[in-house]
């Protein structure tokens, strides 16, 4: 398995189109991403984002 | 609707607060010393563990793995229980956590300076420890998503996936790095060789700052700073494209170690374009930071706290803006292998990490202890002794690392370099490294500010091992609602975000590594490269013992101002192809010292036998230390160990070096005949005594065979940059 695969990309040429490729699978997450981010629900992020202060706990001084 | 009650542990959390206190004074102490080592090599008192090249890796070990390593642990164990809701899943995986991890150190604080090391950069240790690593790790990381299963809070808190990225990929670099064949307990030889081995290296290496040092102290800023300022972050938005932005991009950065080497281009042009896409999420992430004190900088006034993390914050940003600009290749021609790069380093550890630990211990600490803190004004003087010392640390280096790159570069008009000997832009930086020193100096007051505090915080109350708390129980049976959104549905569940984080960073790792393994074409070989003799093999071990690469590269990059100094002959820069024999590279990172890839040939055999034994007697004025255990003199016995050269021998024939049966069969005669010739000649003088099996021998016959390969290539001797 690891021969033959060695045997094909050794003679692959331009690998050097993965990177670009993997770019563009990047480009659409985040896009995806992005989009959820702006879509979402407002009030679902506030709870999110007071998780740290409310977690209960003894406070003292 | 039920509530149970459970428990918080709090002493682990201690533990981990202590530990990191207490080895991140040892690595600070190890660092000042090895920056006055600079100043004044004697420093070394001629003992082989004191030496720089050993306490370097001791120093980079230490602040990196026990300080950071340690808080990092102390303030997840402590933000993650109360972010879920939950104690974590297992004391005994706590504890094997906490004693595993104190142990590794304790085996590292031993091992490196005894010479045992794998001369990988950040991950220096011997394959036994690399092994008790990766446990640990797994018990660390089975813990924490034990308890994450077992939370009482549906949605995860972006820290915690901060947190898993952090567990899944150091996971995977960690054992791809380390991937090593074992000659002795002690010993061995890095799976792959030149080109591939420093390509994995600093994909290791870069993303052990990425994952080590920032994700979890990213994780650790979501969580504390908002604490600390009692109100949420800017942006919740914000911080999941932070997240998913900084874990799919940083992965890929990491040739941007390697420009202008020997790697192949498209490898460096990756490294280029992903490092300067970063600074849209680091910014991102520090702007969160920043603005989460919007309206509130009253409090920053009055809180030593949220000053720790506000100075700690734009550090980051400092930093995540330097390294983009480092990646460009024409700043990195600049900056590569010089003072700039340190102080870049110092600011992401100092700045960044250093003080968002110290925060979070003033914040943490009378917290648990329930009490408040001893000394408001006392850490006040703290934060500002540290940061004047990060400003002292920092700003000479760059200054230093401009003129030493200037005078590198610098021709005079009929074309030769106007600083010809390498030392004139050593002693030329020599006072730079003492404002330096002082600077590691007023870190370290502050640092014994902080124990002070501690110290008496920790009279003063009195530790709540137990913490009680309350929550409802999770519904086991939530369905979710419908037309969730998928985001929302891997936020729910854990072993979702783990596999998809684990994913992201595969991808990446991948597509970067995978190619520049098999494809032949990626480094062309050269005939007369050949593979090591027996005894300069030994050299090599002695060169990788004593930790020469910490201050010698050997990677003569293609400008006209290296090859004219390093091989004023060929003018010949370095190629992969020289490399396939070397298991592991040794291309360094920092020259403090010359370049040494062209080095054989250029001295006779006494230079280099007077120079090892007092390098100021050949270099008037030099700061490499003196190497005189690896003579017989003065009633030391410096005999080569050649117990394992046969196993060495076979282990490179493993690992493809093309070694015969009858050179195998052979090795310990034509290493006696090797060293004997060497030793002849050094004989000859007049001054030196010498037996052929010394380890000076050796390392002479190392040093002398640098780079002779290539000048026996005639196609390649025109090859001009
Ligand atoms: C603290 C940094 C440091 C360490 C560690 C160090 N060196 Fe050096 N080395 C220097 C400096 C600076 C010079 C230039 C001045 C001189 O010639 O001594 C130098 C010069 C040299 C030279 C002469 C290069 C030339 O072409 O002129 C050789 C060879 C050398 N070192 C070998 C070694 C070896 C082998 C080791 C490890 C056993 C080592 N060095 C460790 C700093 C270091």
């Amino acid at each position: 398995m690891m021969k033959y695969a060695k045997a094909s990309m050794e003679t692959i040429a331009g690998i050097e189109i993965f990177p670009l490729i993997s770019l563009g699978i990047f480009f659409a997450f985040f896009l995806a991403v992005g989009w959820y981010v702006l879509r979402a629900d407002k009030r679902h992020f506030r709870k999110m984002s007071e998780m740290p202060i409310d977690a209960n706990e003894t406070t003292h001084s | 609707m039920q509530m149970e009650r459970f428990r918080y542990d709090n002493a682990i959390v201690r533990n981990f607060i202590v530990a990191s206190i207490l080895w991140g004074t040892v690595g600070f102490l190890v660092g000042l010393w090895v920056a006055l080592e600079l100043i004044f090599p004697q420093l070394n008192f001629e003992l082989p563990f004191l030496t720089f090249g050993r306490l370097r890796a001791l120093h980079t070990n230490a602040v990196i793995f026990a300080f950071v390593g340690n808080a990092m642990f102390g303030g997840i164990y402590y933000s993650l229980q109360r972010l879920l809701k939950a104690r974590m899943a297992s004391d005994l995986l706590s504890a094997i956590h906490f004693w595993g991890w104190q142990l590794i150190i304790v085996a590292a604080a031993i091992t490196l300076p005894m010479g045992i090391t794998s001369s990988k950069e950040y991950a220096e240790l011997e394959w036994p420890i690399d092994i008790a690593i990766a446990l640990v790790w797994v018990a660390f990381g089975v813990n924490m998503i034990s308890t994450i299963i077992k939370r009482r809070e549906r949605h995860l808190y972006v820290a915690i996936w901060f947190y898993i990225a952090t567990f899944v990929t150091v996971a995977v670099l960690h054992i791809f790095n380390s991937l090593e064949l074992p000659v002795s307990l002690f010993k061995s030889y890095s799976v792959y060789a030149g080109v591939q081995d420093a390509l994995v290296q600093w994909w290791y290496g870069h993303n052990a700052v990425a994952f080590f040092l920032t994700t979890p102290i990213l994780g650790l800023m979501y969580y504390f700073l908002p604490k600390a300022a009692n109100r949420p972050v800017y942006s919740y938005r914000l911080s999941i494209i932070h997240f998913w932005a900084l874990i799919f991009l940083y992965i890929w950065a990491g040739p941007h170690h390697l420009l202008y080497s020997a790697l192949p281009d498209w490898a460096q042009s990756l490294g280029t374009v992903f490092s300067v896409m970063l600074i849209a999420p680091s910014w991102g992430g520090m702007i969160n930071g920043l603005l989460t004190l919007r309206g509130a900088w009253d409090k920053v006034r009055e809180s030593v706290v949220l000053k720790f993390f506000v100075v700690s914050v734009t550090a980051y940003g400092m930093s995540t803006f330097e390294g983009p600009m480092l990646s460009l290749k024409n700043i990195n021609a600049i900056a590569h292998f010089t003072d700039w790069i340190p102080a870049h380093v110092h600011i992401g550890t100092l700045g960044w990490n250093g003080f968002l630990i110290f925060g979070m211990i003033y914040w943490l600490m009378p917290k648990i202890y329930r009490t408040s803190l001893f000394s408001d004004k006392m850490a006040n003087a703290h934060f500002w002794i540290g940061t004047l010392g990060i400003l002292f640390w920092a700003l000479p280096m760059y200054v230093a690392g401009f003129t030493q790159s200037l005078m590198w570069k610098d021709f005079n008009p009929d074309g030769t370099l106007a600083y010809g000997n390498f030392l004139e832009t050593v002693t030329q930086l020599i006072p730079m490294y003492a404002l330096r020193a002082l600077g590691g100096t007023l870190y370290i007051v502050g640092m014994v500010l902080l124990i002070i505090n501690v110290v008496r915080t920790v009279r003063s109350g009195e530790l709540l091992r137990e913490e009680e708390a309350e929550a409802p129980a999770l519904e086991r049976a939530y369905a979710g609602h419908k037309g969730e959104h998928w985001h929302r549905w891997i936020e729910r569940k854990p072993l979702q975000m783990t596999f998809w984080s684990l994913v992201v960073i595969l991808i990446g790792g991948i597509i970067e590594i995978v190619p520049t393994i098999l494809i032949k074409s990626n480094i062309p070989t050269i005939a007369s490269v050949k593979p090591y003799t027996a005894l300069e093999l030994e050299g090599r071990d002695i060169y990788i013992r004593e930790g020469c690469n910490a201050c010698h590269s050997q990677m003569v990059r293609p400008f006209r101002s290296e090859v004219v100094r390093y091989d004023p002959v060929h003018q010949q820069y370095s190629m992969a192809g020289e490399y396939v024999y070397d298991h592991p590279h040794l291309w360094g990172s920092k020259r403090t010292g010359p370049d040494l890839h062209r080095e054989g040939g250029k001295y006779p055999h006494s230079w280099h036998y007077n120079h090892m034994w007092d390098p100021t007697s050949m270099s008037p004025g030099s700061l490499m230390p003196r190497y005189t255990w690896l003579y017989s003199a003065n009633g030391r016995d410096a005999s080569l160990n050649t117990s394992l050269t046969e196993k060495k021998l076979k282990a490179m024939v493993q690992l493809g070096v093309p070694y015969t049966e009858e050179y195998i069969a052979n090795w310990e005669e034509e290493l006696n005949m090797q060293a004997k010739s060497i030793a002849d000649e050094l004989n000859k003088d007049p001054n030196i005594k010498v037996q052929p099996r010394e380890e000076i021998v050796a390392l002479i016959a190392y040093l002398q065979r640098l780079g002779t390969d290539i000048k026996k290539e005639p196609a390649l001797a025109l090859n001009q940059p």
